[in-house]
């Protein structure tokens, strides 16, 4: 039986959550770390929960930075999920050093102190009027760090938790999102199945 | 802004959900999957299941419960109840969780809270805190409420968000299953010594007693017996929250 979506195990993961949505949304899944399947699946979810240093190794020792740089590059469809969009951007504070995938011209770092750390909840999602496949609602979101702006050639939603923050990006059929829409209710299961949709432009 | 979550809590003892006064007197109420799905069709903000039958009776982790309430579930699950190792939470994230609480084994060996922040992030670790009141404190108690350790509660909360917790489910031993509402001054007291976020739970009979909760540092509001007796429905809660001034996810 052919696989309609790969999800990229990175390492333990709430791959469970990203699987049962697929599921809800009537795909068939399959989960792998191959970088050939990475590079040829039509749709791709890299998800992530974990941290920026370890998890970098871990695409690196799985040969899988190049593979996952030129399908996002390419704006071929791909859905990145809390740590996955933090990947794509060039580093983080939680792991200082260490290069991200470098997609995005960007750096994560931590929420201020003025607010709870980790953010934990729902928050309002504010998209831009430009985007394809992002809405305004409320999202669940679990992350101790954030990007601060969208960056240029990229469309996208933002929230406030302690000053606005990126809360999503998407390009193409590339979707990069902060909070988790497996875990955002029916908002964010009609967010995956629009991306679930989407095509290259 | 981060808006106030209004949490259901599925206590499950050999794969049925039960509910107690101060921990016991334990009685059926009901199927876990039936009362999750019904859950996620009121559009409840997060899910807790707590295995209370693993603690006493030395159970494993009641991983099939978990497996099919995430089939039906497409919103957060925080499950706890005989976490003792970084294995036995990643069985649980595997079958489903997306954040594990733990409690007995955090206070026996609180290392177990820094290896799980390391492993899989602090955002998915939480301290489920059994506290109970003390000579105008409180103290930790553990193995579902039935050893007092003596230990200082606002303490160990703040040595725990220290070494690795990322949020703490807040539970009053003196309010569980009252109906009075929540311990207030315990709420204040762990707000001011912690940063992360802190789950009220314990004594919820009404939206009065959640409103309160918030007001008093909570960043979420769980409750058990009000949701599974079927006489309030999330939505219906949520209404009332919000015509008391609470901003809620509608």
């Amino acid at each position: 039986m052919k696989s309609d979506v790969v999800i990229v195990r990175t390492g333990t993961a709430n791959l469970a959550s990203v699987v049962a949505a697929l599921g809800r949304a009537g795909r068939r899944v399959r989960i792998t770390s191959d970088p050939e399947d990475v590079a040829g699946a039509r749709r791709l979810v890299l998800p992530g929960v974990g941290s920026f240093g370890p998890v970098t190794a871990r695409i690196d020792e799985l040969g899988l930075r190049a593979p996952l740089a030129d399908r996002v590059r390419e704006g071929r469809p791909t859905l990145a999920i809390c740590l996955g969009l933090q990947m794509l951007a060039a580093a983080s504070e939680e792991d200082a050093g260490v290069a991200g995938l470098g997609i995005l011209p960007s750096v994560a770092t931590r929420f201020p102190e003025s607010v709870r750390v980790p953010q934990l909840g729902w928050n309002r999602v504010e998209a831009d009027p430009s985007c394809r496949l992002l809405r305004n609602g409320c999202a669940y979101f679990a992350n101790s760090f954030r990007l601060e702006e969208i960056p240029e050639g990229w469309t996208g939603a933002t929230s406030d938790h302690g000053g606005r923050f990126v809360a999503a990006v998407e390009r193409g059929a590339v979707l990069a999102c902060q909070f988790h829409p497996e875990l955002s209710g029916g908002w964010g299961q009609s967010l995956i199945e629009r991306w679930l949709e989407a095509q290259p432009c | 802004m981060l808006i106030p979550r209004v949490i259901p809590c599925l206590d499950v003892a050999n794969g049925r959900v039960v509910k107690g006064v101060k921990f016991q007197g334990l009685r059926e109420s009901g199927d876990p999957v039936e009362l999750a799905a019904a859950y996620a069709a009121q559009d409840a903000d997060e899910l807790v299941v707590l295995d209370v039958a693993a603690t006493p009776e030395a159970r494993g982790n009641h991983l099939e419960v978990v497996r099919a309430v995430r089939q039906v579930l497409p919103l957060p699950l925080t499950v706890g109840g005989g976490v003792r190792t970084a294995a036995d939470a990643e069985a649980l994230l595997e079958a489903g969780a997306d954040k594990v609480a733990v409690n007995t084994a955090a206070v026996r060996r609180p290392e177990l809270l820094t290896e799980l922040a390391t492993r899989f992030g602090c955002q998915c670790t939480v301290l489920a805190l059994d506290a109970a009141r003390r000579n105008g404190g409180w103290e930790v108690v553990i193995r579902s409420g039935r050893h007092r350790t003596g230990d200082d509660a606002v303490a160990w909360a703040a040595h725990a968000a220290e070494i690795g917790a990322g949020e703490i489910l807040l539970t009053s031993w003196d309010r569980d299953g009252t109906g009075i509402g929540y311990d207030l001054e315990l709420i204040a007291a762990i707000r001011a010594a912690v940063a992360v976020p802190i789950i009220a739970s314990g004594g919820a009979s009404g939206p009065e007693h959640m409103v309160a909760a918030l007001g008093a540092g909570a960043d979420a509001v769980l409750a058990a017996t009000i949701f599974h007796d079927g006489h309030t429905t999330v939505p219906d809660l949520k209404a009332r929250l919000a015509a008391l001034g609470a901003e809620v996810r509608l």
